[in-house]
């Protein structure tokens, strides 16, 4: 039962054209697969069938008159902190239930200009706060390749739901990692764009000046079509560029001739599994294999992220989420005077990882404390910035370990917040110096764990890294490895 | 004797700006629709929206800070002031901290004859908050307001009486409409103001202690809250007592400043950087095209009606007290090539209309042109001022072609000798008393018979030509 349903979008493309499938046929596995497989998972919080069948059979009428954009009839899941019209959008928060969205995301609007049907909604770390997706109000999401695993955060239920086969293609968020570790972790592809690259209007927002909106897939060329269609400049979001975008498919060329890639010993420390940094360094090793020159490269002021990090992500959070107070929308506790009503609403419905980065970065802005916290963290993400600009006039992409570890055991780290803070390392500084990153499958550890490979790029370097990415997946095997709850069948 | 005490106030005056649409979305900003009709997801603080600056809103801040003589920020940008409140949609409110749109600047005012030139110390751009109602035993929230453009002006703590900060008021309000920036309408709530307020003994240098009065939005309210709370202080003092830093409320009903509780005032916005917005940078090039813009201010105007129409300066000042009655005035004084009589209109006849009526210039069926030309018919002496305003009440109801009203009411001014003469003849036949005190030298007995002459013409003799012959006939006074 090898549906184009379960390989690509590409493949999928192809088969659609041809007439082998349709688009109703996608969708129907899909619908199948997620109901055989979803509870097992808690991938999905929502699926809309009719919508989805009803989008479907639309898609191929068009098809059938021979128009349609680049992704007409490809279903795609959407992370829950995606605005989507008329679906829920609760962010993984008792506080939002029962919302729904009056709008379209613009990224959610330039998948449906292309075509593209909006299967169901994702779950995720509350408020995209969290790194192991066990932050949620519908319960945690598990690892396809190990159901006692996390499937890493906080786009948990889009990594997985691609993973197990629920999802062809799926769109999630990354402030500090959360699309390339849950990528890494699942063993999925997962790209993070330059900041502005997609708009972020319709994207609740966590940290808004660290937020993007990128793709999980299962190949690269896939993450190049999503972000393709996705990217450009947006009246809506004052922050989005106004770049060119290019086809990003066309540019997998699978040549490395002539390109220089960084290894940051910063990022190749002690405390690193070993595993994951034999899988890499044989990453590394391959990409060198395929033409690509390796340099050494320094990024000082690493050292420095994760403080950096936690501070300006939870500053803006908390003015972010103050505007969930009961007023207009979600839950609502009764109180003596609005305050009240708003401090009983915020304690009852927010869950507690939520609270402690609002009271974090409710303390660091403080009067007497803005100096000390956020200015010096704005100043040392100056820093970390001019390190990336540095290392990119040596060479074109880095190459490092998406996260220390593989995937933990659920549970593992919940009591100790800074230690799950720290698995993130690696990831939040391409969000503080607003470069885009790139996660591929690089390896198992013998547990059978996946392990990512991230690609960092400068500003705009998407084409280079997918180009590598793609180069790197097409020479190997990893990808095409599925869990045991694979949802396609055996034979794939 | 017990110690004078002097007074310092600053004026933080919020000014809605009259731009088509709100501040961040396309939602209308305008006054009196049903509760949140002009609302969108954006300004009702959605999740996951995202505000876009107006730069319209932009323009009209820096072209207050023109004319007010402020120094522009080339670059500039906004901040998130946070605190908790129903009428703010996102809990926080997108303002400009530290890097403000304009600095510096100055209002002139006049007190009493006495001119004095208050400081400006900022103005930046913000968004309004909604408008909470209470009902009973709930309350609601009307987000029509919110996010429509506000910009607050600071000034220096240089004013020094309530009568100061109210001429501040009004000369800041006749610039801002003169420039079109607002309509600084006090019933619709476009202008509003916070008031801070301090006393010292004329002999100590530093400022006291300042108390804010929060909320104001009437210029009245603004003057009686400062007499009490000058007399407060000052009386506060002189029995020894200590003036709090607090924030109070003006109760209109009672006439009294309240203090306010803590809790309702002590907020701390954490500041910071607003990052849905990029920085504003101004070109060069944009604000000398602004500059150029701008409109001539009352001061300005006021001197060039002075130099250019020969008008007293009491009368220049109070047309030009009003962008539409000043404009209306020079473009009478324009189509009458008169500048002298449209002023004499506009001062005595107009002003008197206006103030019967409690009327807007615009609104009045008389146009410039009308005026204009009922002037020139009595240059011409085509009709007399008896005439010309009976002419002008018809034009004042209705409107019309001057020439047309002298031809249907028959008010053609009779300058033909023979008539003038019958006229004057039958004056003198009956009225030989009259006759008798005028050549006995008796001037007010000439006036008199005039008044027959005008009487027996119907008011359409012309005066001058009536008074020559009366004098022509009787001879020169004894
Ligand atoms: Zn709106």
């Amino acid at each position: 039962m090898a549906t184009p349903a379960f390989s690509s979008i590409s493949t999928a493309r192809a088969a659609l054209q041809q007439g082998t499938c349709s688009s109703v046929d996608l969708v129907s596995d899909l619908l199948a697969a997620i109901e055989s497989k979803n509870s097992a998972l808690n991938a999905y919080v929502s699926v809309d069938r009719e919508a989805a069948l009803a989008q479907a059979r639309a898609a191929d009428k068009t098809r059938a008159r021979g128009e349609g954009g680049t992704l007409c009839g490809i279903p795609i899941g959407v992370k829950d902190v995606l605005n989507v019209t008329g679906q829920p959008c609760q962010c993984a928060s008792d506080i939002l239930k029962g919302y729904r969205s009056p709008y379209d995301a613009t990224a959610v609007a330039r998948l449906r200009n292309q075509g593209a049907i909006l299967l169901g909604r994702l779950n995720m770390d509350e408020f995209a706060m969290g790194s192991s997706n066990e932050n949620s109000a519908f319960g945690a999401v598990r690892n396809p390749w190990d159901t006692d695993h996390v499937p890493g955060g906080s786009s948990g239920g889009s990594a997985a739901a691609v993973a197990a086969g629920i999802a062809l293609a799926a769109l999630g968020t990354d402030t500090g990692g959360s699309i390339r570790q849950p990528a890494s972790f699942c063993g999925c592809v997962g790209l993070k764009p330059t900041y502005g690259r997609i708009s972020r209007f319709g994207l609740t927002a966590f940290a808004s000046s660290l937020d993007q909106i990128g793709p999980i897939t299962r190949t690269v060329a896939d993450a190049a079509a999503l972000l393709t269609a996705m990217s450009g400049h947006d009246p809506m979001d004052s922050t989005s560029l106004d770049q060119p975008v290019p086809d990003y498919e066309a540019g997998l060329t699978g040549d490395l001739t002539g390109l220089k890639l960084g290894l940051p010993r910063e990022y190749f420390l002690d405390g690193i599994d070993s595993e994951v940094d034999a899988a890499v360094r044989s990453a590394v090793a391959h990409c060198e294999k395929l033409g690509a020159e390796v340099v050494d490269i320094s990024l000082p002021h690493t050292k420095y992220a994760i403080a950096t990090y936690y501070i300006i992500a939870t500053a803006e959070a908390s003015a972010n989420l103050a505007r969930f107070d009961g007023v207009r929308y979600g839950a609502r506790e009764a109180g003596q005077d609005p305050l009240d009503m708003y401090g009983r609403t915020r304690a009852a419905h927010f869950g507690p990882e939520v609270k402690r980065r609002i009271i974090l970065g409710t303390y660091v802005l403080s009067s007497g404390y803005y100096d000390a916290y956020y200015l010096r963290a704005q100043k040392v993400r100056t820093l970390i910035r001019n390190d990336f600009e540095q290392a990119f006039t040596q060479c074109d992409a880095l190459l490092t370990p998406v996260s220390p570890t593989p995937a933990y055991r659920l549970g593992e780290r919940t009591a100790d917040p800074i230690q799950m803070y720290l698995g993130d390392i690696f990831t939040v500084t391409a969000n503080l110096a607003g470069i885009c990153g790139l996660s591929v499958p690089c390896g198992f550890t013998q547990a059978g764990l996946p392990v990512g490979l991230q690609l960092l790029g400068p500003a705009f370097g998407e084409e280079t890294i997918l180009k590598v990415g793609h180069a790197y997946e097409q020479s190997t095997d990893w990808h095409q490895r599925r869990p045991g709850v694979w949802a396609g069948g055996a034979d794939v | 004797m017990s110690e004078e005490y002097k007074v310092s106030i600053g004026l933080e005056t919020h000014v809605q700006l009259k731009t088509r649409s709100k501040i961040w979305c396309g939602c209308a900003n305008v006054f009196g629709s049903e509760p949140n009709v002009d609302v969108c997801p954006i300004c009702l603080g959605y999740p996951g929206t995202m505000p876009v600056l107006n730069r319209e809103a932009v323009k009209l801040t820096v072209l207050s800070g023109l004319m007010l003589g402020c120094e522009i920020n080339r670059y500039s940008k906004f901040d998130r002031k946070s605190y908790f409140y129903p009428d703010m949609p996102k809990n926080y409110q997108i303002s400009q901290y530290d890097k403000p749109l304009c600095l510096g600047g100055s209002v002139e005012i006049e007190v009493n004859g006495k001119k004095k030139t208050i400081r400006i110390h900022r103005i930046h751009l913000e968004e309004d908050v909604a408008k909470n109602n209470h009902f009973d035993g709930a309350s609601g929230v009307d987000f029509n307001r919110a996010g429509t453009p506000l910009m607050e002006i600071v000034s220096e703590p240089d004013l020094e009486s309530a009568d100061e900060a109210f001429a501040y008021l009004q000369a800041l309000k006749q610039i801002l409409v003169y420039g079109g920036v607002s309509d600084c309408n006090l019933e619709q709530g476009n202008m509003r103001c916070d008031i801070n307020c301090s006393v010292r003994p004329e002999s100590q240098e530093q400022l006291g202690t300042k108390t804010e009065i929060k909320n104001m939005n009437t210029f009245k309210g603004v003057h009686r809250s400062l007499t009490y709370e000058i007399k407060r202080q000052i009386d506060e003092l002189r029995k020894g007592g200590k003036i709090y830093q607090e924030t109070r409320r003006w109760d209109d009903e009672q006439g009294v400043t309240k203090a306010m509780r803590s809790k309702e005032y002590a907020h701390d916005y954490r500041y910071f950087p607003e990052p849905d917005l990029m920085p504003v940078v101004l070109e060069e090039a944009e604000i000398e095209a602004w500059q150029a813009s701008l409109p001539e201010l009352p001061a300005t105007r006021r001197q060039r009606f002075i130099s250019e129409y020969s008008l007293p300066e009491y009368d220049a000042g109070v047309l030009v007290a009003e962008k539409a009655i000043a404009d209306y005035f020079e473009q009478v004084a324009e189509l009458s090539g008169n500048a002298k009589a449209a002023s004499n209109w506009m001062m005595t006849e107009m002003m008197r209309v206006l103030s019967d009526r409690d009327a807007e210039i615009v609104d009045l069926p008389i146009t410039p042109a009308a005026l204009g030309a009922l002037i020139k018919l009595v240059d011409d002496k085509v009709v007399n001022m008896p005439g010309a305003k009976t002419v002008f009440a018809e034009l004042v109801e209705q409107g019309g072609d001057p020439q047309a009203i002298v031809d249907a009411k028959g008010l053609a001014q009779v300058s033909d000798t023979a008539a003038l003469d019958a006229w004057v003849e039958e004056a003198i036949a009956a009225n030989p008393k009259s006759v008798a005190d005028y050549q006995g030298g008796k001037q007010a007995a000439l006036q008199f018979l005039m008044g027959q002459v005008m009487k027996a013409s119907r008011g359409k003799a012309n005066p001058p030509m009536v008074l020559d012959a009366l004098r022509e006939r009787l001879g020169a006074a004894g």
